[in-house]
């Protein structure tokens, strides 16, 4: 549905949308029967789906709240997706009201869906971009004008990663983006991962080039290595749930059900 | 006022109620996703606890109550179905025995709490469901429709530029069939745009595309390029042509394939026109509008370089300065006008080109049959054109003109070198007359190069000490002693090395050069005689010097001779001036005067060549002659070895001769003798001396006097 350049060429509505499919799952009602039907058939193969998908949006509030902990008041979240329930700039300004986020989204539905739920808020910006080109966010994002790149800056990745494929260099992409970002900024990422995983998993991603686009799972190693020379906060590339949970309590014996890694570091180059 | 009303005086447990919330908070936590921490979810379960337990002890409270909480449920995301089960059923199972001590009495109101917070939820539920579906199908809509301005306007755009463009625009489909032009493409190529649009492309081939072309549109509805640019010519539909310059361009469909083309063409003929124009006038000759010398060099050139054999006439009008001069410019201009129309004419059949050079010259060149004959033939054609009366105003005008004829094959493949040989030739048919061609000769403009070198070296070469002497013995045939050498001058070019005095003699008297040669020869001549004479006395070895009858005829020869014995020390009587029989008669057809002063000085005389002139042999007898030198046909019909008629003959004469000679007292001397037959022959004949190979060939002074000395 885009090309090269990053321009919709069409919107096809009956096609489903992994940001649409992903509301649904967190119990939204931002969906088409198309993404429902999707859902659920994911869901019936792999009944861990939809709670990997709470885990994830959990995982995501988590580390934003650390960032803002650090004093991270600026917010890049590239494939922000439809903000159902709990948005970065929502859990950001409630610790923060100056806090600015800019969301970024491949998806044309998602991007008008934030603009319209975002009209009036003057902190936020919306970017219809492809994380594959980094260098246009990058731009797009500097003629917002919300952003200062001189200061610390917190680089939302979740649950997007997985959906560049080796033959686009997400390693490249990832060296891009932390070039851009001041001594002292963090970089968020959740990823999907074969490690540890049940055939089935496997299986719901081939499900999800449904979608469209599909996912590349990936192991520890190779999410280890998009975060480059910065420093890996605590407790490293762990499982969603085990990163930081609120409560004890929230940690399942079996925490790796979730299929995907989560981890924040932070860039501690003091030349830069 | 909380206690009035309650059933019971019962009050809420506050610890009851935390209890209560926090085994709430884990419940939803583990039925659904909640976007709060733990925290917060049990905190803002708690607020909801106590809002229910209070309003379960009033009962006008509690239907408002538990409605609004049910509606709080669905702004705090608590929507899963689990979770609602949960809440409605702990409200009557759980809420009571917990914070209220029981629900004795309260059974009633539970079930209102129960039906007003599942009321309240739905109407939430379903209004946040609403909302949001209305949300989403706007986004939907709006992001189509964001798209769909896009396209529009960029269709917008391009119909725009398609309609409006002063630039002919055109699509084809890959298969060459026009689906679409605007009106100046349309204007251009004189059809109407429906027209247009039954056309296929390869229908608009025309028969001067570059080649190239169209492969280069094969490949590029085959996708392997995704746009090319060309200068093409096209028909009109009026049969005229329009040059344009076209670019062509590759529209692809999503998945690649090639789907479209867009030609873009400009219409440049005006300009491809103008070139031409100023193309032309820079190549010909704005009187006569034959090609001009840049055109005909430029032709000559490709000609040369492509097959290699042309041919040119190089034709150049006969006194045409003299016409010029008497009847004025005008006239003259308007001859070579129609000189130039003939010329034209006369090979126009063939193709040749027909240029003008400069001035009153042209040139005709052939390419293809560059033989002699055929180039003869167009000569000739040309000689024929030029020759008939001219008439300008009352002026009747006779002209003829010359032509030099030059094949690339005799002079190879330079355009300067052939044209260099075309001047050369014309100049040799100049020089035979009006009217008339030459051919090329390469050996004789080899000649006139050599003759021309070496006339130009010789005054140098006088002043540079380049000429030597060389010197041929003369012996006797009596008793093989040598008595006299023949001084021969040499001439060592720089360049070309020893050359002979056959090559240069001829070029110093037609210069006059000669006089000077002549005295240097002379004087050194006279100290090489006088150092043998000194080394060999006894050897009494006379040195034989050639005069030329240009120096014979001059006066001041008898003082040049006189100082040039007294100079050296030579006694006279060693020194024998040679001359021709026709100088010995001057140009009076007289014996020359100065004969006789030379005798007087005591110096020899020796007629050279005796028996090819015409010697008057009354005078002959008369003049101081010492001794005759009998030319070498004579000597060389004698061979002694077969004798046959002509040996005969020859015998005869040398016999006449020697006996003449003898009567008139004289010696003879035969030269070129060269086999000790004819020596023998010439002895019996009583021939006196002799010089030829046989004796010994022309050598330096030095090798003389190593034999004088008797080496
Ligand atoms: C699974 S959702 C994640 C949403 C949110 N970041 C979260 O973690 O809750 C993935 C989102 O990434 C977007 N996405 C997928 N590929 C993308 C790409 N190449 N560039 C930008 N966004 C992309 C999808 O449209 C979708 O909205």
């Amino acid at each position: 549905m885009q090309q090269p350049d990053g321009a919709p060429i069409e919107i096809d509505l009956s096609r489903p949308s992994a940001a649409r499919v992903y509301d649904y799952f967190l119990g939204g009602a931002h969906n088409f029967e198309v993404d429902r039907q999707l859902a659920d058939q994911i869901a019936a193969m792999t009944p861990n789906l939809p709670a990997t998908m709470r885990a994830g949006r959990e995982f995501l509030r988590r580390a934003v709240r650390v960032l803002l902990d650090a004093g991270i008041d600026q917010f890049l979240d590239i494939g922000s997706g439809i903000p159902t329930v709990g948005n970065v700039h929502e859990v950001a300004q409630a610790a923060n009201p100056q806090a600015r986020v800019v969301y970024v989204d491949i998806d044309p539905v998602a991007v008008a869906h934030s603009r319209q739920l975002l009209a009036g808020n003057e902190s936020t910006g919306v970017i219809h971009a492809d994380l594959r080109d980094p260098q246009r966010i990058l731009a797009e994002t500097r003629a917002l004008h919300l952003l200062d790149f001189d200061r610390p800056l917190g680089i939302l990745l979740a649950g997007v990663v997985h959906f560049v494929p080796d033959a686009d260099r997400p390693g490249d992409i990832l060296a891009t983006l932390r070039a851009a970002a001041a001594p002292g900024s963090h970089l968020v990422i959740s990823h999907s991962t074969f490690e540890d995983q049940p055939q089935e998993m496997l299986d719901a991603q081939r499900l999800s080039a449904r979608t469209s686009t599909e996912i590349t799972l990936r192991s520890r190693a190779e999410i280890t290595s998009f975060f480059g020379d910065w420093t890996i906060l605590e407790p490293g590339v762990v499982h969603m749930e085990l990163w930081r949970p609120d409560s004890p309590s929230d940690v399942a014996a079996d925490a790796q059900r979730f299929g995907a890694f989560g981890a924040v570091a932070r860039n501690d180059d003091v030349a830069g | 006022m909380s206690a009035v009303g309650a059933p019971g005086g019962r009050a809420v447990d506050p610890a009851g109620a935390h209890n209560y919330a926090t085994e709430w908070a884990q419940a939803v936590r583990r039925l659904g996703f909640v976007p709060m921490s733990a925290a917060d979810t049990e905190r803002l379960l708690l607020s909801y606890t106590l809002r229910l337990a209070e309003a379960l002890l009033h009962a006008d409270e509690v239907a408002p109550v538990a409605a609004e909480v049910g509606q709080a449920l669905v702004e705090a995301h608590l929507t899963e179905p689990d979770m609602i089960e949960w809440s409605v059923r702990s409200l009557a199972d759980r809420l009571p025995d917990q914070v209220l001590g029981g629900s004795t009495g309260l059974d009633d109101r539970i079930a209102v709490a129960q039906g007003a917070l599942a009321a309240g939820f739905a109407r939430a539920l379903r209004d946040r469901t609403f909302a949001q579906q209305e949300r989403i199908a706007r986004s939907a809509w709006q992001a189509r429709d964001d798209v769909e301005r896009a396209l529009r306007d960029s269709e917008a755009r391009f119909r725009a530029v398609f309609r409006g463009a002063a630039i002919g625009i055109g699509i084809a489909d890959v298969d060459g069939q026009i689906i679409d032009v605007n009106q100046p493409f349309a204007d251009m190529l004189g059809y109407s745009i429906e027209e247009m649009r039954q056309l296929n492309v390869t229908a608009l081939f025309h028969h001067d595309d570059a080649p190239g072309m169209w492969e280069l549109y094969g490949e590029l509805i085959e996708g392997k390029h995704e746009s090319a640019r060309v200068e093409k010519r096209y028909y009109r539909k009026d049969g005229t042509s329009v040059w344009t310059d076209l670019a062509v361009s590759l529209i692809r469909h999503d998945d690649g394939r090639p789907r479209f083309t867009i030609a873009v063409a400009e219409d440049i003929t005006q300009r491809y026109e103008l070139q031409r124009r100023l193309r032309f006038q820079a190549l010909h000759d704005p009187l006569t509008e034959l090609p001009n010398r840049t055109l005909f060099f430029e032709t000559l050139s490709r000609l040369l370089s492509a097959s290699g054999r042309v041919g040119v006439c190089f034709l150049d009008l006969d006194g045409f300065k003299a016409i010029n001069d008497s009847l004025g410019h005008d006239v003259g201009d308007r001859l070579l006008m129609t000189i130039a129309r003939r010329l034209a004419g006369c090979v126009a059949e063939y193709g040749y080109l027909v240029a003008r050079m400069g001035g009153d010259e042209f040139v005709i060149l052939v390419d293809g049959d560059a033989g002699v004959d055929n180039m003869i033939a167009v000569a000739e054609l040309a000689l024929t054109a030029v020759s008939a009366p001219v008439f300008i105003d009352d002026h009747q005008l006779m002209v003829s003109a010359s032509v030099g004829i030059v094949a690339s094959d005799l002079v190879g493949t330079s355009a300067a070198e052939l044209m260099k040989a075309a001047d050369t030739t014309l100049y040799w048919a100049k020089a035979e007359g009006r009217g008339r061609w030459a051919v090329y000769d390469p050996e004789r403009s080899a000649r006139d190069i050599a003759r021309s070198t070496l006339l130009a070296g010789l005054p140098v070469a006088l002043d540079r000490d380049e000429f030597v002497l060389h010197y041929q013995p003369i012996v006797s045939l009596l008793d093989g002693r040598m008595l006299a050498v023949e001084a021969l001058v040499r001439w060592q070019h720089p360049e070309l090395g020893l050359i002979g005095p056959d090559r240069f003699i001829g070029l110093a008297e037609e210069t006059g050069l000669i006089v000077r040669l002549g005295e240097w020869v002379l004087r050194q001549a006279c100290r090489d005689a006088r150092r043998w004479h000194v080394d060999f006395p006894e050897a009494r070895l006379v040195v034989s010097v050639n005069l030329a009858a240009r120096q014979a005829d001059a006066p001041v020869i008898v003082d040049t001779v006189a100082d040039a014995l007294s100079s050296s020390g030579l006694p006279a009587e060693l020194l024998q001036l040679e001359l021709t029989e026709s100088a010995v008669m001057g140009s009076g057809g007289e014996p020359l005067r100065t004969l006789y002063r030379l005798a007087e000085l005591g110096v020899r005389l020796a007629v050279d060549d005796f028996g090819t002139g015409y010697s008057n042999l009354a005078y002959l007898r008369r003049l101081p002659i010492t001794c005759l030198k009998l030319a070498a046909p004579f000597v060389e019909g004698i061979r002694g070895d077969e004798p046959d008629a002509a040996d005969h003959r020859d015998e005869r004469i040398v016999d006449a001769l020697v006996r003449l000679a003898h009567a008139l007292e004289l010696w003879v001397t035969a030269e070129a003798v060269e086999t000790e037959p004819q020596a023998e022959r010439l002895r019996a004949l009583r021939c006196d001396s002799a010089q030829g190979r046989l004796f010994g060939p022309p050598a330096p002074a030095a090798a003389i006097s190593t034999r004088l000395a008797g080496g």
